[in-house]
């Protein structure tokens, strides 16, 4: 039930990257191949080893609640503390903007989260990481459960908020949205990055044919200039 | 005090009662019979045994003795404590916060009335700490024990909640402080329950002893005040602690939830 158990996260997991501020790093990589592990190693949510740093200053030298409101980890199925919409929120009028533009304008604070749809979840719980307006943005399947205009919606206020410096990066599984909303392109296999080309699924190319740049085994960058 | 004695022979009487009981069994093929045979006979077995222990210890009245057998009881009450939990802190924290945590409570609240309101001469008595610390303590093993299963399989259950907030910056205090108020909750709530049916649901067995031994009911009722308020405190000093420090454990100082030092499955 719990994967955590036992993990040395350098054992299963060794990854470099760079982001620059308002670029979008979309990875990708088959179920279980570690892209949360991924992710909730950026966050610092599990034990893990690495230098990592956020304009120059190594996430080690702040407190870990200081760097996950910087580098704000959204999980597939984010979890709710409260009973109602309101007290997940420390400034409901910060998020109000992004309910409008996801389609959750009538949102109340009064609303019991038992009775909302995944969907409703999900954009819900994305407002609610932009309302603390974190520097870094590790999405995790972030339109997994949406469909066609929401998943618009929410590709376009990325999209917004890249454009304010914000870095993104998306894991997703689907091809054509990685295309979409990416600049550069991950694969993770075997617990190793590499970069990969973009995938050409509108053109009606091999769905399952994975496209890897040869002779560069893993991809390296920087996470945030 | 002029308590009446009892002799063997009222006791053989009183236990024709288990034997009925027996007999019940065995003629509607219940399949009770052995299970009470074993209880009655290590019920008779142990509080014979208990009655020498005492026996000696009152007429030894050495510190030394006292707090071994003192010492003891906290231990077998950790390993009470360990055996009611569901999922266990992997290596032995379990045992040892539970252990830990009692030790300070109970001892505190022990000493503390023989210090004060009883004050033995002398103050180490076994006649007054031996039976101060076991209703203290049978008490304060509820609670620790309650506390520290409710924080464990609540922690495990709302993992996603508590996650959500360490994600959103939240600091490990903060994270756990819902889960922190369910699992102080579960271990507090049997002893306010008791305080607040005492006298009306039911008369409370050292007091009700107390008057079967002859003593005036008033001077029983305050007795038990002061063993009720003596049990409230040590329960919510041993809750308190072991539901902090097992947050403190399940926790690390990178703010993570740590449930890889939970115990995967239960071994008994």
């Amino acid at each position: 039930m719990l994967k955590v158990k036992g993990l040395t996260r350098p054992d299963l997991l060794e990854a470099s990257l760079e982001l620059a501020a308002g670029e979008c790093v979309a990875i990708r990589g088959a179920s279980g191949s570690g892209k949360s592990l991924l992710l909730r190693a950026i966050a610092d949510l599990d034990p893990n080893e690495g230098d990592v740093s956020l304009d120059g200053v190594s996430r080690e030298a702040m407190a870990a609640p200081d760097w996950r409101r910087q580098v704000c980890y959204l999980p597939a199925e984010a979890g709710w503390w409260a009973e109602d919409l309101g007290p997940h929120f420390a400034d409901w009028n910060r998020a109000v903007p992004f309910f409008e533009r996801l389609g959750l304008a009538e949102a109340k604070k009064d609303w019991p989260i038992a009775r909302l749809s995944t969907g409703e979840r999900q954009r819900l719980a994305l407002s609610r990481a932009l309302a603390i307006d974190p520097k870094v943005l590790l999405l995790d399947e972030p339109t997994s459960g949406l469909d066609q205009d929401s998943i618009a919606a929410v590709e376009e206020l990325i999209s917004e908020i890249r454009e304010a410096g914000v870095g993104v990066i998306w894991v997703t599984h689907d091809p054509t949205q990685a295309e979409r909303v990416a600049n550069r392109w991950l694969y993770l296999e075997n617990g190793r990055l590499r970069n990969a080309l973009p995938f050409k699924g509108a053109n009606g190319s091999d769905a399952s044919e994975e496209r890897l740049i040869e002779g560069d085994a893993e991809a390296h960058g920087r996470i945030l200039q | 005090m002029n308590a009446i004695l009892l002799s063997n022979w009222d006791l053989a009487l009183a236990a024709l009662l288990i034997l009925i009981n027996g007999a019940l069994s065995v003629l509607l093929s219940l399949r009770l019979e052995r299970q009470l045979l074993i209880a009655t006979v290590r019920m008779v077995v142990q509080l014979i045994l208990v009655g020498l222990v005492l026996t000696t210890l009152f007429s030894l009245v050495s510190p030394l003795w006292t707090s071994l057998v003192a010492l003891a009881m906290i231990a077998f009450a950790g390993r009470e404590v360990t055996a009611r939990q569901e999922r266990r802190l992997s290596g032995g924290w379990s045992y040892g916060l539970g252990t830990g945590c009692m030790l300070f409570a109970a001892g505190l609240v022990t000493i503390f009335a023989l210090a004060t309101q009883v004050s033995p001469d002398p103050w180490y008595h076994p006649r007054y700490a031996i039976p101060l610390l076991g209703m203290v303590l049978g008490n304060t093993m509820t609670g620790v024990s309650l506390g520290l299963h409710t924080l464990t399989s609540t922690l495990t259950r709302e993992r996603a909640a508590v996650e959500a907030r360490l994600m959103l910056g939240a600091n490990r205090q903060e994270a756990l402080l819902p889960v922190t108020r369910i699992a102080m909750k579960a271990a507090m709530m049997p002893i306010i329950n008791s305080m607040a049916a005492t006298g009306l649901v039911a008369l409370p067995g050292m007091m009700t002893g107390q008057i079967l031994a002859g003593a005036d009911p008033a001077e029983a009722v305050k007795y038990q005040l002061l063993v009720m308020f003596l049990i409230a405190g040590g329960t919510s000093i041993g809750a308190t602690g072991v539901v902090w420090a097992g947050g403190r454990r399940l926790t690390d100082a990178r703010h993570r939830l740590r449930l890889d030092r939970l115990q995967q499955f239960r071994s008994d």
